[in-house]
This record gives structure tokens, C-alpha cells and sequence, in this order.
């Protein structure tokens, strides 16, 4: 193996400028998340307290293995979306460990508009259990919501990525012995009460978890029947009466080593997918990278320092480092977790993209899970290049990414620009986990391009009938366009739609990619069946 | 000199004359019982002889088995250790018929000063200084009241035949007296089977000096200097020293030529210690003298340079000692602390179990440890539940003081509650440092030496929320190794992408609860895992911690019956009150007998006992429930 050398010098004045540039950008990120892990606020986390119930981030605490890791997915869901506040769209996903085994853990925050289903939080909890599925990891539901958003239920309740898919994923995972369990701990109304219902194991909180089909209310307007909530569907209910419930927990710490115990006894043990190493800290500081992401996007730098400041030992053996050099392909080890990364060093070239092919089909071929690091503003265009096939070159490329069958990990470190994003695993190609740096911008291509592009068609037109468009016209047609792309592009939009699984700190990256890395070994590593490459 | 000697005694003491005997190239002979089959003892000896059931009076303190197995190996001299027959006549008595060398002094001083009213006699006589106090034989309780009336509070009550603070009790006024005797008397019936009682004047602030003396058959007799025993808890030595804090050479002088004049009074022969009360105008006076080599001799050998057990077979041998006094010079300081199986923080309970991991401290020349038990040995409630003697020793009492201190936090014991965190703050309190001992010295310095006060806690309670990261961090370390990934990241125990905790934790009596810093500075502490959560070893004390874990409810039925349990296994000695009697809270309900302990069980409340599940004579579990018994306050 090769250790990379790297030429940075943290002592220019340009790598201070990167620096402060990255910090506003990361300083924010962090005051935006800290925000966020704040719920529903001050009044409405104390009313949620006073009823003797852990706040969700608490029951997450709580139910985690003590100083173990926990990977928060989509922190930033619905933010800036509804037009009001539903911080982390009311639900708290992520990936912990729980008696030592890699969990999916699902928490409502009953603190955030009592904890009901926006579209986004329908989004965000099947995000989560297709990360379960994906990655053979049990799932544990901390239930405390009141159900669909009423308001919103054309967008929440019928389609077939809508409240629906929640049980039928939980049938189709527990058919597959990924293992689900339910916590009760709050309300678990109407379609709800499935979660439970549907777990393999469940346990509710005696005098505080409710589960029913109808509240008290709807009862009362449907029957007439007059019952308390306890009566209807409370803990000893269930624990003793109906069954729905397996354990009944004295409270909400109780819960929560019943569902510790609950995944302690699963029987499961991870399968371990080919040859570990010791993991072995880079030898560059990821701090770094603040000072090496250029303020300016349009720069280019060498995406070797990235790799540098990521891998073990910043240890990194290329594949055709000279050839196709706009795309960097190469072996490397994360936590000891042999991968193959793909790097974008530079517009993709028909080389480039066949290198890339090339080297996905390697890893397939052995097994490695791929790495992609995404900064991409698309495939070369014009004349020469289309003569010489980009297109079906850069297809050879989706092809191989779009079927190798190997864990892709898909961090956006720069520009997510057109097909470029196809070809570097962006989120339409099913990698296991997606992550973006806070300085990254997607879209179909740049605020820019695009606007010149529109200009173009527009100033065609204006051509067409003869007349003129004026300089200081075509500037003010093609501002809100840039403005607009600038706004969409944003790390923040994207993630508020879960188009990625997180916003993260850039020095985290190793970090991230560790523990997804790890997670994904939950699964046997299966054979790759190709499609036909265009040649 | 002989060349086979058999050992009437088990356990540290046993281990300790074999290795000298095996020194001076003389076989030895072990005796065990059921209980102490596989135990040291008996691996270290040449031979060992079977001697019976565990309890000791069917064992170790039958006399014609021990004479039985010394004939039958052939035994030319037994020494009998301390405690069990060490100071027994008639055992003394039949070595002599059988022609077998008790290595120990004669017969005619065991009887001498087996009583101590007669003792005292005996050395009035001798002029050897006495503390006030009744040793007749009227025993009538309101001759003894009067006496103690005469004589003002506090007395001292003591069995006549006693020792190690059996049948002992000290009363501070004039109506606690009557149950005092009583209880007294009882403890002294069933540990001598004698129940004569001594009444004597309580000093204030004495200290426990003794002299050891050797006599040999001729005539001549030296001391080996002093060791001061003040440090004592229920009339039980904890640390001994030597020589003792403050002792002038004028004051060890004339206490080595008392002890020595008490010695020759009984023609004694041998290893004998003269118990003096020094109080704190330099007075001393004699209390008693135990005709045996005692447990805390090796602080005497570590500041003669002398082998205590080796002189007692050379005079036993008929040989003269092998130095005069002048020979003899005292050299640095020297410490000895008892590690016990008992529970400090519950009134020093005796501990039992198994001893699932035994790392004494390096033994060097300055450190020594005396012990009869391995990792994996059972303390038993069948015999004392020390586990060894920690000894140190270095040029002068501050240095020794921290070889002490950095011994016992080396000293590591899991399966069993020890005593070791409660000796280490014992040594490491201020007021020990400074060597201003007395017999009350530990409930005087209670508040320190518990380490209970609020400066304490404050002190403690980062460095144990740090410790409970540590500990953590080492557990999850373990567990990676085990693991067949250990490289993954889920292992680490940083609380990545979590916020910082908070944890509560039971410090001592206290709880703090608070966030873990891990850039508290833990290296001059260690940090030990124990029963029921950690114990840290700071420079300034040891502290027994336990992360606090969330409250998970209680289940309906299970409640919660009281301390109406036996405090451990046992035997019912008396049942104080009859069933449908009304009592007070505080009452005593019952008395149990263990581990040659007295242990009431009070009453919670005021009510009656509804029934007791046991007749007085009956062997009970610990932990099992004693009686049932109607609360009146509900």
C-alpha cells in the first residue's frame, strides 16, 4: 500500500481563507441541528415531561448501549418545508447499538405536534426501515403520535409510499427475520396501532401507552360508547386483556430495558464480510479539510487530500492513477473495512467513465464495498466527446453502479451536478447510506448553466420575432433562476426532502462512513449480476 | 533441635511457621478439616493429618486428635499458632504426658495467666503497674454494679477467660449496665464457656502498647520492643506498628523491664506479649498477658530483623536465645494491617464467599504478606475471616506510612466485601499520619476515616464520574476484543453523536450527579471493580461508588418486608420477646449468633411479633426472614 503524501499548506493564507469559509458553514450546521434536537420546544417538551415521559431524545439516550456511537439520520427533515416549525419532522431516526447489536431505532417526538405523520415524517420513517432492510438491521419503534396529520392526508395516507408502506415494511422485514420491536409510550392511535400490532415483540407503558383503533372521541361520535383511555386501550389492557401487548413496562425506563432485552435475546450474530484490519487513524488531521475545500466552488483541488485525511493510515493504492485522471479509483480501508473509493478529481471524460466501470466491476467482482465522493459538474460535453461516445461510455459507468451489488456509500463533497450524479451513485441508485458536506449543491446542473440555458431559449425567441433583449433584461430573467437553483441546490433543501440521509460535519466524514461501513456488514455481501454494457 | 514438628493451627499462621521450620530444614506436619482440605496450609506442609468436621470445636480444637495425629507422625514438638489451643493447659498438659514439646511456654503460665482476675494477682504482686479495677470472685451483678459505681464510668466489662474482644463491653453510665453484663456474659459463656466477668476502670484516650519478651530455660530474658495496637474497632487490632509514634527510649525502657519483670513472675518461657495501657500522661499499666506468639509479631520482625518463630523453636528446644538485649536494635518502621472479609460500611460484619480474585501487592523487602488462603479459596463462616496480613516496612514511620497506603491500593480482591478500602483511608487520614493513636481512635475520626463529610463527596465525585468513563471505555475495549470485528467503530465508547450525559452516582453514603469529564486527571488514582460497582483509590482516600441506574418500577407485589432477614448465616441464639407482646421500635426482637458474633435483630416499628419462623438453636441462611411481625404505626 501507499501512503499519500499530501501537499497542503496549512500555513497559506489561502488555506485560512478555506478554513473560515468551511467553519461559518459548519457553525451553522451545528446551531441549525442543536435547534432541531430541541423538538417542540420549551413549553411543549414541559408538558411532555410532566406526565412523567422521557423526552424521545432521552428514550433514544436510554435505550442505546452507554457511550456507544449514534448515527442520526435526516436531522434536518421538513426543515424550512411546512411553513411552520416540525423540527426533525417530528420523528427521530438513526442507528445505535442496543445489547451490542447495530439497530435501527425509530422515535416519535410527541413533543412536535404530538408527534403526527407530515409527509415528510412519513418519508423519514420509511427511509429509516428501508435503511433496516437494506442492511439487515432489527428495528425498534418508540411510539408516542397521535397518527396521520389529518390536514395533510391526501399526501400522507393513500399512495404506496404512504402510511400504508410502514406495516407493509415491517410484515415483509419481520418475514425476513429482521426483528421488530415496538415500545409504547405514548399514544399509538388509528393506523398506528399497527406498529405494535405488527411488531414481533411489543411493550407498552402501564397508565401512559395507549393503543387503539379509535380514540375515545371517535368512539363516543361512532357508538355512543363513553370510555376512558386507559379503559379503551391502556397498558394493562393490552398486557392482560387483548393481547396486543407482550410486556408491560412500569415506566419509560422500564420500556426501554425491556426492549434492550428484547434485541438481547434475538439470537442474531453479524456476519462478517471478508478480510478485517485494525483500524488505524489517517495520518493527516480531518480537521484539515476545512483548509482544503476551496471557499470558491468553482475551484478545483485534488480530491487525494480528501481520501488522505479519510482512510486508514491515509493508506491508498490507485487503480490507473494515469489514466482517465479526472476520476479517481483506488483500494483503501475504513475502521479496517477494505473499500474501493471513486473520487471525482475533475469533469468526466469517456476514459474517465470507463475506468470508473472498470474499477466497479473489480469491487463487485471481490466483494468490497464502493465509496463514492461526489464533486461533479457532469460529463465532458461537445462535438469530440460525443463523438467518441460519452454517452454510452458514461452509460457503462451507470451500469455498473446501478447493478454492482456491493454496499455503495455516497458522500457529496462538492457539486451534484446531471448525469454526473447518475454515475457517482447519487440517491437514485440506492446507496446504502448518502451523506453531504454543508458546502455541496445539487441539481440538474449549475444555477448558472442553467440559467443561461433558459437565456439562450429565451433570447432565440426574442430573435425569432425580430426584436431585442436588452442586456440588463436578460440579467434580471436570469437572476431568480440563479437564485432559485442556489435555494434548491442548498445541502439544507435536499436534506429537508431526503434526498440524502444528512447533513455532516466534514471532519466526521471517517467517522460517518465507519459506522455505515459497519452497519451495512449486517447483510452477506451478495453476487452481482451485471446489465449489458454498452461497448 | 527437632526435625519434625506438627502445626495445630490452620490458615495464615500455619503457612507462616511452616516456612520458617522448612528454613531450619525440620519436617512439618498440617492438620486439616473437611473445610480445609485443598487449603494452603496443607499443600505447603510435608505431611497432613485429617482431623475432622469443619467447625472448630469438632477439629482443630479437639485435643486428642491433635495429640493423636503428632503421635501418629511421629511429631517430636507442636506449635499451636494463635488463637484455637495456642493458650490451652490442658492441651499444653497432654504434649507433656505424651511426651511431645509444646513449643510454647509452660503449663503452670498458660494456668497463670489464663485468668485474668488471677493475673492480676500475680502481678500486683509482682509490682507491675494495674489499672484500677474488681477481679473477685464474688460475681453477684449488684456487686459488680456497685464496683463499677465505685470506680466511675466508663468501665471496661470482660470475661475473665477472654481474648479478641469476646464478651467485652464497655458501659458509659450506670443504666446501661445491667445489659451490658448480661450480654457480656452470654458472648463470654458460649466463646469460653466461662462467664466470669472483670469490671475495670475505661481510661480516657489509651493506647494499646505491648512488649514482646522471650524467655528461654535459662533464665535468661529480653524484649523486643513495643507495638502500639491502639487502632482497634469492637477491641479487634486493625493496624499495629511498631515501634510505637511517640515512644521515648527512657518509656521503652522501663515498659521492656515491667514486661520482662511480668515474664519472670510466671517463669515464663518463650514468646510472650505484656498488653499495656499507656494513657496520655505516660502512665502505663498492665492488662494482660497473652502466653503465645501473636498475630501482629511480624512488625516486630521487620523492625529486629529477628525471626520470632524461629527463637520460639530454638528455646523450645531447650536452647538459650540467640541474642541478649543488647544485641537487639530496632531498624525503621514497620506496619501491619489486617485484610478482613468484612463489610466496614455495615458495622464490620464479617464477609463470606469465594475468593475469585486474590492479587495481593509485589512482595519485596519492604513489603510482606502473610496469608493462608489463594485466588479461588472460600472464606468460610466456619473460621476467622481474615484474609491476610499486609506488613511494610521502610527507614522511618512517614515512608512506611506510604509503602502501607501504596500496598493497599495495590491490593486487589474480588468475590468478597473486604476491608481494604476502609484500612487505606484509615492510613491515609491526617490524623493517623500524624500518629496521634488511641483505643478510641476510629470512632474519634469516624467522619474521616469513612470519608462521609460533603468536601469529600465534592472531591470524589468528578474523579468517579470519570472513572465510570474509564471503566466503560475498558469494557467496551473488551468487548471489541472479543468480537469478531473488533476494528469496528461501534465499539468505541465516546458518545459520538450523543450529547454528554449526566450520571448519578452513590459515592460513600452520598449521591452527586453530574457530567463526566474525561479530562478529569485520574492517574494518581486507580480504580477497582467491586461487588456491586467500583471502588477509587485517590490520594486522599478510598471511596466505594456505584453508577445510579434509572428506577424501573417496582412490581406491586414484590414489598418490601423490612430488615427482619438474617444478616447472615447463623445460629438463633435467643428469641427476646413472646409473640402477641407488644414492643417499641427498637426493641430487640432476636439474637443471632455468627461468625462468634452477636448480631440483634431490633424491631422496625412499634408492634408484636406475629410469629418467629425458627426455634432459638436453629442454623439459618443469611438473607433468610426470621420472624413476621405487625406494624402498629400502619
Amino acid at each position: 500500500m501507499s501512503v499519500i503524501n499530501s501537499k497542503i499548506s496549512t500555513k497559506s493564507a489561502e488555506f485560512a481563507a478555506n478554513v473560515s469559509a468551511m467553519q461559518v458553514q459548519v457553525d451553522d450546521l451545528k446551531t441549525t441541528l442543536a435547534h432541531i434536537s430541541q423538538g417542540g420546544g420549551a413549553k411543549s417538551c414541559e408538558r411532555h415531561i410532566s406526565r412523567g415521559k422521557l423526552l424521545p431524545r432521552e428514550r433514544v439516550q436510554g435505550l442505546l448501549d452507554p457511550g456507544s456511537p449514534f448515527l442520526e439520520l435526516s436531522a434536518l427533515a421538513a426543515h424550512d418545508v411546512y411553513g411552520e416549525e416540525v423540527p426533525a419532522a417530528g420523528i427521530i431516526t438513526g442507528i445505535g447499538r442496543v445489547s451490542g447489536q447495530e439497530c435501527v431505532i425509530v422515535a416519535n417526538d410527541a413533543t412536535v405536534k404530538g408527534g403526527s405523520y407530515y409527509p415528510l415524517t412519513v418519508k423519514k420513517h420509511l427511509r429509516a426501515q428501508a435503511i433496516a432492510a437494506e442492511n439487515n438491521l432489527p428495528c425498534i419503534y418508540l411510539v408516542d403520535s397521535g397518527g396521520a396529520n389529518l390536514p395533510r392526508q391526501d399526501e400522507v395516507f393513500p399512495d404506496r409510499e404512504h402510511f400504508g408502506r410502514i406495516f407493509f415494511n415491517q410484515a415483509n422485514m419481520s418475514a425476513r427475520n429482521i426483528p421488530q420491536i415496538a415500545a409504547v409510550m405514548g399514544s399509538c392511535t388509528a393506523g398506528g396501532a399497527y406498529v405494535p400490532a405488527m411488531a414481533d415483540e411489543s411493550i407498552i407503558v402501564k397508565e401512559q401507552g395507549t393503543i387503539f383503533l379509535a380514540g375515545p372521541p371517535l368512539v363516543k361520535a361512532a357508538t355512543g360508547e363513553i370510555v376512558t383511555a386507559e379503559d379503551l386501550g391502556g397498558g394493562d389492557v393490552h398486557a392482560r386483556i387483548s393481547g396486543v401487548a407482550d410486556h408491560l413496562a412500569n415506566n419509560d425506563h422500564h420500556a426501554l430495558d425491556l426492549a434492550r432485552k428484547a434485541v438481547a435475546r434475538l439470537n442474531r450474530v453479524k456476519p462478517i464480510n471478508g478480510d478485517l484490519k485494525e483500524a488505524i487513524e489517517p495520518a493527516y488531521d480531518a480537521q484539515e479539510i476545512y483548509g482544503i475545500v476551496p471557499a470558491d466552488s468553482r475551484k478545483s483541488y485534488d480530491v487525494r487530500e480528501i481520501i488522505a485525511r479519510t482512510v486508514d493510515g491515509s493508506d491508498f493504492d490507485e487503480f490507473k492513477a494515469l489514466y482517465g485522471t479526472t476520476l479517481v479509483c483506488g483500494f483503501a480501508r475504513i475502521f479496517g473495512y477494505p473499500v474501493g473509493i471513486v473520487a471525482n478529481n475533475g469533469i468526466l471524460f469517456g476514459e474517465s467513465a470507463q475506468k470508473g466501470a472498470h474499477f466497479i466491476e473489480l469491487c463487485a467482482q471481490r466483494k468490497i464495498p464502493l465509496v463514492f465522493l461526489q464533486n461533479i459538474t457532469g460529463f465532458m460535453v461537445g462535438k469530440q466527446s460525443e463523438n467518441d461516445g460519452i454517452a454510452k461510455h458514461g452509460a457503462k459507468m451507470v451500469t455498473a453502479v446501478a447493478t454492482a451489488n456491493v454496499p455503495k456509500f455516497t458522500v457529496l463533497i462538492g457539486g451534484s451536478f446531471g448525469a454526473g450524479n447518475y454515475g457517482m451513485c447519487g440517491r437514485a441508485y440506492d446507496p446504502r447510506f448518502m451523506f453531504m458536506w454543508p458546502n455541496a449543491r445539487i441539481s440538474v446542473m449549475g444555477g448558472e448553466q442553467a440559467a443561461g440555458v433558459l437565456a439562450q431559449v429565451t433570447r432565440d425567441k426574442y430573435e425569432r420575432d425580430g426584436t431585442q433583449w436588452s442586456v440588463e433584461d436578460e440579467a434580471s430573467f436570469k437572476q431568480p433562476i440563479i437564485d432559485n437553483y442556489e435555494h434548491q441546490g442548498h445541502p439544507y433543501y435536499a436534506s429537508a426532502r431526503l434526498w440524502d440521509d444528512g447533513v455532516i460535519d466534514p471532519a466526521d466524514t471517517r467517522m460517518v462512513l465507519g459506522l455505515s461501513i459497519s452497519a451495512s456488514h449486517n447483510r452477506v455481501i451478495e453476487d452481482t449480476k451485471f446489465g449489458v454494457f454498452r461497448m | 533441635m527437632f526435625t519434625k514438628i506438627l502445626i495445630a493451627n490452620r490458615g495464615e499462621i500455619a503457612c507462616r511457621i511452616i516456612k520458617t521450620a522448612r528454613h531450619m530444614g525440620i519436617t512439618t506436619v498440617a492438620v486439616y478439616s473437611d473445610a480445609d482440605r485443598d487449603a494452603l496450609h496443607v499443600k505447603m506442609a510435608d505431611e497432613a493429618v485429617y482431623i475432622g468436621p469443619a467447625p472448630s470445636n469438632e477439629s482443630y480444637l479437639v485435643v486428642e486428635k491433635l495429640i493423636q495425629a503428632a503421635i501418629e507422625t511421629g511429631a517430636q514438638a507442636v506449635h499451636p499458632g494463635y488463637g484455637f489451643l495456642s493458650e490451652n493447659a490442658e492441651f499444653c498438659r497432654q504434649c507433656a504426658i505424651n511426651n511431645i514439646t509444646f513449643i510454647g511456654p509452660p503449663v503452670e503460665a498458660i494456668l497463670a495467666m489464663g485468668s485474668k482476675s488471677a493475673a492480676k494477682t500475680i502481678m500486683a504482686n509482682a509490682d507491675v503497674p494495674l489499672v484500677p479495677g474488681y477481679h473477685g470472685d464474688d460475681q453477684s451483678p449488684e456487686l459488680l454494679k456497685n464496683e463499677a459505681d465505685a470506680m466511675g464510668y466508663p468501665v471496661l466489662l470482660k470475661a475473665a477467660a477472654g481474648g479478641g474482644g469476646k464478651g467485652m463491653r464497655a458501659v458509659y453510665s450506670a443504666e446501661d449496665f445491667d445489659s451490658a453484663l448480661n450480654a457480656a456474659k452470654r458472648e463470654a459463656l458460649s466463646s469460653f464457656n466461662d462467664n466470669i466477668m472483670l469490671v475495670e476502670k475505661y481510661l480516657l484516650k489509651p493506647r494499646h502498647v505491648e512488649i514482646q519478651v522471650f524467655c528461654d530455660s535459662h533464665q535468661n530474658a529480653v524484649y523486643l520492643f513495643e507495638r502500639d495496637c491502639s487502632v482497634q474497632r469492637r477491641h479487634q487490632k486493625v493496624i499495629e506498628e511498631a515501634p510505637a509514634p511517640g515512644m521515648t527510649p527512657e518509656l521503652r525502657q522501663e515498659m521492656g523491664a515491667a514486661a520482662i519483670k511480668a515474664a519472670r513472675a510466671i517463669n515464663y518461657e518463650g514468646a510472650g506479649t505484656v498488653e499495656f495501657l499507656l494513657d496520655s500522661r505516660g502512665d502505663f499499666f498492665f492488662m494482660e498477658m497473652n502466653t503465645r506468639l501473636q498475630v501482629e509479631h511480624p512488625v516486630t520482625e521487620m523492625i529486629s530483623g529477628q525471626d520470632l518463630v524461629a527463637w520460639q523453636l530454638i528455646v523450645a528446644a531447650g536452647e538459650p536465645l540467640p541474642c541478649s538485649q543488647e544485641q537487639l536494635k530496632i531498624n525503621g518502621h514497620a506496619f501491619e494491617a489486617r485484610i478482613y472479609a468484612e463489610d466496614p460500611d455495615n458495622d464490620f460484619l464479617p464477609a463470606t464467599g469465594r475468593l475469585s480474585l486474590l492479587h495481593p501487592p509485589a512482595e519485596s523487602s519492604h513489603v510482606r504478606v502473610d496469608t493462608g488462603v489463594v485466588e479461588g479459596d472460600e472464606v468460610s463462616i466456619y473460621y476467622d475471616p481474615m484474609i491476610a496480613k499486609l506488613i511494610v516496612w521502610d527507614t522511618n514511620r512517614t515512608r512506611a506510612l506510604a509503602r502501607l497506603t501504596e500496598a493497599l491500593s495495590n491490593y486487589r480482591i474480588a468475590g468478597v466485601t473486604t476491608n481494604i478500602g476502609f484500612l487505606y483511608n484509615l492510613a491515609t487520614s491526617n490524623a493517623f499520619s500524624a500518629g496521634d493513636v488511641d483505643t478510641g481512635f476510629i470512632e474519634h475520626h469516624s467522619d474521616e476515616i469513612f470519608r462521609q463529610r460533603e468536601e469529600d463527596i465534592n472531591y470524589a465525585a468528578p474523579l468517579a464520574a470519570s472513572a465510570v468513563l474509564t471503566l466503560r471505555q475498558e469494557h467496551a475495549a473488551t468487548i471489541a476484543q472479543q468480537s469478531n470485528e473488533a476494528n469496528s467503530p461501534w465499539h468505541l465508547n465516546n458518545s459520538w453523536g450523543r450529547p454528554n450525559p449526566t450520571h448519578t452516582l452513590q459515592i460513600q453514603h452520598s449521591q452527586r450527579t453530574l457530567c463526566a469529564n474525561t479530562e478529569t486527571d485520574l492517574s494518581h488514582s486507580s480504580i477497582v471493580t467491586t461487588e456491586d460497582g467500583f471502588g477509587l483509590f485517590t490520594p486522599q482516600g478510598y471511596f466505594s461508588c456505584r453508577e445510579l441506574l434509572p428506577d424501573l418500577g417496582v412490581d406491586d407485589l414484590d414489598t418490601d418486608s423490612g430488615n427482619l432477614k438474617a444478616p447472615m448465616h447463623g445460629t438463633l441464639i435467643a428469641l427476646m420477646v413472646d409473640i402477641g407482646v407488644a414492643v417499641k421500635r427498637g426493641d430487640t426482637l432476636l439474637v443471632m449468633e455468627a461468625m462468634k458474633m452477636e448480631h440483634t435483630v431490633l424491631a422496625p416499628s412499634d408492634g408484636v411479633v406475629t410469629e418467629f419462623y425458627f426455634p432459638a438453636g436453629a442454623l439459618v441462611e443469611g438473607g433468610a426472614e426470621l420472624l413476621s411481625f405487625e406494624d402498629h404505626d400502619l
